[in-house]
């Protein structure tokens, strides 16, 4: 019951070549330039740690595992627990493997999906420092979203469907204490009413004129206040001057041109940690 | 439970003591007097019924051993033979028989005798009246036997047989209790009256005021939140509150709206003592151990004035906690844990406190030994803070909890899937599992209701959306179904509301029940605790006692024996009490019953507030509430007897509902829900009984509008067709205009119109569908007045009932006599005879005769008598139909009456001239539609009323409710112009014989 945003550490993990021919994908088919791609993460990765500080776990890619740098979807930390998923795509249930070995060795209680009915993504679980929304998409369902209940279980644990993306966070994320980023498409506006009515409280919403700029990363670090990492002005122009606005907030930019490609977003590449939370 | 020997007993006496009961009650219960309650709820299935008030009582006992409704299982036709029905027999039920056996036997002579000899003949079969409730049959039978000498005697024995059956019988109930049998029973030996005085005096509710000197006292064993005992001397009819008084008093608690007291029901579940009831018609066989709990979680703890409340509060939720129903992480776990024990034992200390200090403290339901050394971790960290501020942190964690405060319930959704519906602050929470799949808040909901084991809610139409929703949930049973709609209820009041809803809001009928809550809101505790000018209360926290305690201790059970001898005094010196008691008890009870069956039937509650926007709801009651305040600021403390008055004095008070007869202001509402609401306060015991149903084959709805009508308005819609009334038979859509027309027709006088509609459903028969096809009877019920165009088409869009009227098929009938009725039209009271239409086919009409017509007397008196007439010649028949061979079947009654007050004071007792009266009946397989209009000429005013019965016959399966609730509802749009004023609806099951 930390302050929301509060981050000590972060889990990242390198981009395998394999992402640029092997990586799942929804939609897109253009081509993913893979050193641009390693170049961005290691941008994103230098931020986190230099910029702001985190303590970054970065695990070595898997070659067998194209979509490995997504570790979110992996696992879910919140306080001192980690919940290690399910993903919904076989391929990718080795990748907790190493995510889960990585979260142990910071000491969180580590908590497993292990029955085989249940999937989840961690792009579809949505915490908001009161609350968890759990996107039920074509990676998630309702199984894992009741394990993670059973994992958390001093929060609410909301359904969401999410239709036409990836995961929930594909097109909305917390951009502040108690402020939702959300994208501005029907799907995205619709799953935000969803969210409203499920929730006692009362959110804020920032909505953004991209669903895919809505996805990025708050933090609330002691010494530097606020902190948001979104899209570039390259990316989302309009988007980004919706973050603007946001005044009291840190806002760095961080490029996801390519990771974007293969579905990746913001969130997607790290699992943060609050250790003192424990 | 097959056969009740206290119920033949009760039968013989039943048509002379009713009305003698109903008189004292009145008084009692209300100022208002008498007239109301004899006749008026009782009319309509008085005749009809055999059994008899005092089987009432007892058999409220049996219904509640034996959970499923009483009214439900019986068989279709009231005229049926009721066997061992009285038992089963809600006690209102039998109340309104006796009532109307009485008007019968004053009307009828001849009709009663018949009946009499079927009580007989149920008599002699055997009766096994279950339990405990034996004592409350006494009562009222001794009164009967008072009235009447020699036939009552031998009831009276064989009550007081009963009784000590009955106690035998209840298990559950302390051992005092037993011991106040015993010592019933030797009083019995030595004089029956005086027994039976003893009795009644039990079964009347306690008063402050209570002369009895005989009064039987029962200990109630309270487990409070640090696990101790609290044993309490209570009467045995002493209500809820006082007993919740007693306790807040024991524990020094003034912030006591947050809290309440519950009890197990016979299936474990736990029920929240209403504490405008009587305590032993809640619990029922159960025994009277209770537990003090916290029933409104406040969101915002730190707003809650003293730290005493918040130390019950934490107490509460460390059991809340401990037993799992407040699931919390391992860390918050031991967070809370480690505030507990600052809380309890002060500042760590090593030398005092090993690793085993904490092994007494639960802080989880299943507790690791990881888990207590991070609560001693934590424990370290919490130097300084004081038990206040422990208790403070720990709740400031806890209220975050996403299950704090969620009251849960087991249910399913439309598809059968299982889900949990909880109630909380904000609205209504839904979750599969443990996930929560969809939130309704208070604004978003219209409506509330239940039907039978279904829990529905009306949605607000979204901003996209047109239409209103309605979302069903199915509930294990009916009483689960009630519970989580009282509690919605409640909690909505509570937290959404700035005061309580006002009983008489409601302009028109509505069936639903009118179970309010009737405490204080969160907003008026606030503002109350605000003034709390007290010196912080020194508390002793558990630790002290707790010792070896677990925090969720285990209850004590302290019986006191000298209850017993207190007993045994008070029942020597009960005898005296006697009559005016005993007569108020009465009529509370049949009050009760009234607004029971309402309650069951529609069980729609309309949150009205809801629809208003929060602000709405303050401007409104902005005025009031300051009246309220000052009114309960004034009275502060738990005093019953002000509480008593408090509920007395609203305008809605029970009384009159149960009284029948007599107008409300309000429409039924107030009354069905009489269990829960203040207002209904009164009545209240005999619904809990009664509100199980577990078959309904029957229901006859009745309503009556009487509307006040300008001549003018009424003139108009009437000119139609005028002529058409008598003859127009069977053309569906012509029928029910014609009925309309005729209503018109008579119109010519002046104004007044009264319909009376009755819906009988029978059970056998087809279901809902084949009374959709046919029109719903029931819905045609209000309409039949004013609008006989506009009804028909209006009504028909929205449901059944337009079809319905249509489908009338017009008998000419017995209504002559109601139209008698309507002239003398003074007389509220009606009287329904229910004479079991054995044969499901067979039309039920008989049963409905009597109708109501009680709309403007506001005196129930004369109301009583002009039923009487009536009632006889329905009796009459009916008696005949009796005698005839009937398949035998065990039936169940009940009869619900609503009345609204009369808007017109014609209705008293005057007359006036007849103008016209005219009886249209029409019959189908499942229905049977019978209007009675009416226009009278009172001192240039026309009046016209209609009346209108419908019989409903089917199955189960049929919703009976629904149709109810749709008839109301169109009779409300077809005659806007008219006033409902009365609706009776009497619902005739077949009992199971398995049953018990």
């Amino acid at each position: 019951m930390s302050a929301f945003g509060r981050f000590t550490h972060a889990v990242v993990r390198a981009v395998p070549r394999s992402l640029a021919t092997e990586a799942l994908r929804t939609g897109s088919v253009e081509e993913l330039d893979l050193p641009r791609a390693q170049h961005e993460h290691e941008l994103y990765v230098s931020v986190l740690k230099q910029r702001l500080g985190l303590e970054v776990l970065e695990l070595p890619a898997d070659e067998a595992l194209p979509d490995c740098v997504f570790v979110e979807d992996a696992a879910v930390v919140c306080g001192d627990t980690a919940l290690i998923t399910r993903p919904g795509a076989a391929s990718r249930r080795n990748e907790t493997e190493a995510v889960k070995d990585a979260l142990t060795k910071l000491g969180l209680k580590i908590v497993e999906m292990t029955d085989e009915s249940a999937t989840l993504d961690g792009g579809d679980v949505l915490f908001t420092g009161r609350e968890f929304f759990v996107g039920l998409s074509k990676r998630t369902n309702q199984r894992g979203a009741e394990i993670l209940a059973d994992a958390f279980k001093d929060y609410a644990v909301s359904m969401v469907p999410v239709q036409g993306y990836l995961h929930l966070k594909s097109f909305c994320s917390m951009a502040g204490p108690d402020l939702i980023a959300i994208g501005s498409s029907d799907a995205a506006q619709k799953a935000l009413k969803i969210m409203q009515q499920m929730s006692d409280h009362k959110y804020d919403k920032l909505t953004v004129p991209d669903d895919l700029a809505a996805n990025c990363i708050y933090m609330n670090l002691p010494g530097k206040g606020d902190v948001l990492l979104h899209c570039t002005p390259e990316e989302f122009p309009e988007s980004v001057k919706v973050f603007e606005k946001l005044k009291d907030h840190m806002l760095i930019p961080v490029s996801n041109q390519e990771k974007v490609k293969v579905d990746g977003a913001l969130t997607c590449c790290s699992v943060l940690v609050c250790k003192n939370s424990v | 439970m097959t056969t009740e020997v206290g119920s033949e007993t009760d039968v013989k006496k039943e048509p002379e003591k009713v009305p003698e009961v109903q008189h004292q009650t009145d008084p009692v219960q209300t100022d208002q007097p008498d007239k109301p309650a004899d006749s008026d709820p009782q009319p309509v299935a008085s005749v009809a019924q055999p059994e008899e008030s005092r089987s009432v009582e007892p058999e409220s006992p049996q219904e509640e051993s034996s959970s499923p409704d009483p009214s439900s299982p019986p068989a279709i036709g009231g005229q049926k033979k009721e066997k061992g029905i009285s038992r089963f027999l809600p006690p209102w039920l039998k109340r309104q028989k006796s009532q109307s056996q009485d008007q019968a036997s004053e009307s009828a002579e001849s009709a009663e005798k018949p009946q009499s000899l079927k009580e007989e003949e149920e008599e002699s079969e055997p009766k096994d009246q279950p339990d405990g409730a034996g004592a409350a049959p006494n009562t009222e039978k001794t009164e009967e036997v008072k009235e009447e000498s020699r036939p009552e005697e031998v009831q009276l024995e064989e009550n007081e047989k009963e009784e000590e059956k009955s106690v035998g019988s209840a298990d559950t109930q302390p051992v005092r209790e037993e011991k106040e049998a015993e010592s019933e029973v030797k009083e019995r030996e030595e004089e029956k009256k005086e027994e039976e005085q003893v009795i009644q005096q039990e079964t009347s509710v306690l008063s402050p005021l209570r002369l009895n000197k005989k009064m039987k006292m029962v200990v109630c064993h309270v487990t409070l939140l640090d696990g101790t005992q609290f044993s309490c001397e209570v009467e045995k009819r002493a209500k809820g509150q006082y007993l919740f008084f007693q306790v807040c008093e024991q524990l020094n608690l003034v912030e006591k709206d947050y809290f309440g007291l519950s009890f197990k029901d016979n299936a474990e579940q736990r029920c929240w003592l209403d504490p405008t009831k009587e305590i032993k018609r809640q619990i029922r066989n159960s025994q009277w151990q209770f537990a003090f709990s916290v029933k409104f979680y406040p969101p915002d703890p730190s707003q809650l004035t003293e730290d005493i409340t918040r130390y019950l509060l934490c107490l509460q939720l460390r059991q809340d906690i401990a037993s799992g129903r407040l699931p919390c992480s391992f860390v918050t776990h031991a967070l809370l844990g480690s505030y507990s024990l600052q809380a309890e034992l002060g500042d760590y200390d090593p030398e005092e406190h090993r690793l085993d200090y904490i092994s007494d403290f639960q802080f989880a339901p299943n507790q690791t030994k990881e888990l207590e050394e991070k609560v001693v971790e934590l424990h370290k960290s919490h130097r300084g803070m004081t038990p206040a501020q422990a208790d403070a942190q720990f709740l400031e964690n806890a209220k975050k909890l996403s299950m704090y405060g969620v009251d849960l319930h087991h249910a399913k959704d439309s598809e059968g899937v299982d889900i949990m519906l909880g109630v909380c602050a904000n609205g209504l929470l839904i979750y599969k599992d443990r996930l929560r799949i969809n939130r309704f808040a208070w604004p978003k909901i219209l409506k509330i209701s239940y039907k039978r084991s279904n829990f529905y809610i009306k949605i607000r139409p979204g901003e996209a959306e047109q239409f209103e929703s309605t979302v069903g949930f199915k509930l294990p049973n009916h009483r689960a179904a009630k519970r989580v709609w009282k509690v919605c209820v409640e909690h909505h009041t509570f937290f959404r509301l700035m005061s309580p809803e006002n009983p008489t809001k409601s302009k028109f009928l509505t069936l639903g029940s009118k179970f309010r809550y009737s405490g204080r809101t969160q907003a008026q505790t606030r503002q109350a605790s605000s003034l709390i000018d007290r010196p912080a209360p020194y508390f002793q926290r558990t630790s002290s006692k707790r010792i070896s305690r677990s925090l969720d201790g285990a209850p004590m059970v302290n019986v006191s024996d000298y209850s017993h001898a207190v007993d045994s005094a008070l029942t020597a010196g009960a005898g005296e009490n006697g009559p005016a008691l005993e007569l108020n008890s009465d009529s509370k009870s049949k009050l009760r019953v009234q607004g029971e069956n309402i309650y069951v039937r529609h069980s729609n509650l309309m949150l009205e507030d809801l629809d208003k926007t929060q602000e709405d709801v303050l401007k409104h009651q902005a005025s009031i509430s300051e009246l309220k305040r000052s009114f309960m600021e004034a009275t502060p403390e738990p005093r019953p007897s002000q509480w008593d008055k408090r509920l007395t004095g609203s305008p809605a008070t029970t009384l009159r509902l149960q009284a029948q007869g007599v107008p409300q202001n309000s429409p039924p509402h107030p009354e069905t829900d009489s269990r829960d609401v203040s207002k209904s306060t009164e009545v209240k015991p005999e619904v809990n009984g009664q509100p199980e149903v577990v078959e309904v084959v029957e229901e006859t709805v009745v309503i009556e509008e009487v509307i006040k009508a300008k001549p003018k308005s009424s003139a108009p819609e009437t000119p139609v067709t005028v002529e058409t009334e008598v003859k127009e038979e069977r053309s569906l859509s012509s029928d029910s205009e014609s009925e309309e027309e005729e209503a018109e027709y008579h119109a010519q006088t002046p104004s007044a119109s009264i319909s009376v509609q009755q819906i009988e459903e029978e059970p056998e028969e087809e279901q809902e569908a084949g009374l959709i096809p046919q029109a719903l009877p029931s819905v045609v019920e209000s309409q039949p007045i004013t609008e006989a165009e506009p009804a028909d088409s209006a009504p028909s869009a929205e449901e059944e009932q337009a079809t319905a009227q249509p489908e009338e098929e017009e008998r000419t009938d017995k209504d002559d006599a109601p139209n008698g009725h309507a002239a003398e039209a003074p007389p509220p009271l009606r009287a329904v005879e229910e004479e079991p239409p054995v044969v499901n086919g067979s039309v039920s009409r008989v049963e409905a005769e009597l109708l109501p017509q009680v709309i403007c007397c506001s005196e129930p008196p004369v109301v009583k008598t002009e039923m009487v007439t009536i009632s006889d010649t329905f009796a009459a028949q009916k008696t005949e139909i009796s005698t005839k061979e009937v398949p035998i079947v065990h039936t169940e009654t009940k009869t619900i009456t609503y009345e609204a007050a009369q808007l017109d004071g014609n209705g008293d007792g005057e007359p006036g001239v007849l103008m016209t009266a005219q009886t249209i009946t029409s019959e189908s397989l499942c229905t049977t539609t019978t209007t009675h209009i009416t226009k009278t000429l009172k001192g240039g005013l026309s009046e016209t009323r209609i009346e209108k019965r419908i019989v409903i016959t089917g199955d189960s399966d049929i919703d009976h409710d629904q149709a109810l609730a749709q008839a109301i509802k169109e009779a409300k749009e077809q005659h806007p112009d008219m006033s409902v004023t009365r609706v009776v609806v009497h619902k005739e099951t077949e009992l199971a014989e398995d049953e018990d």
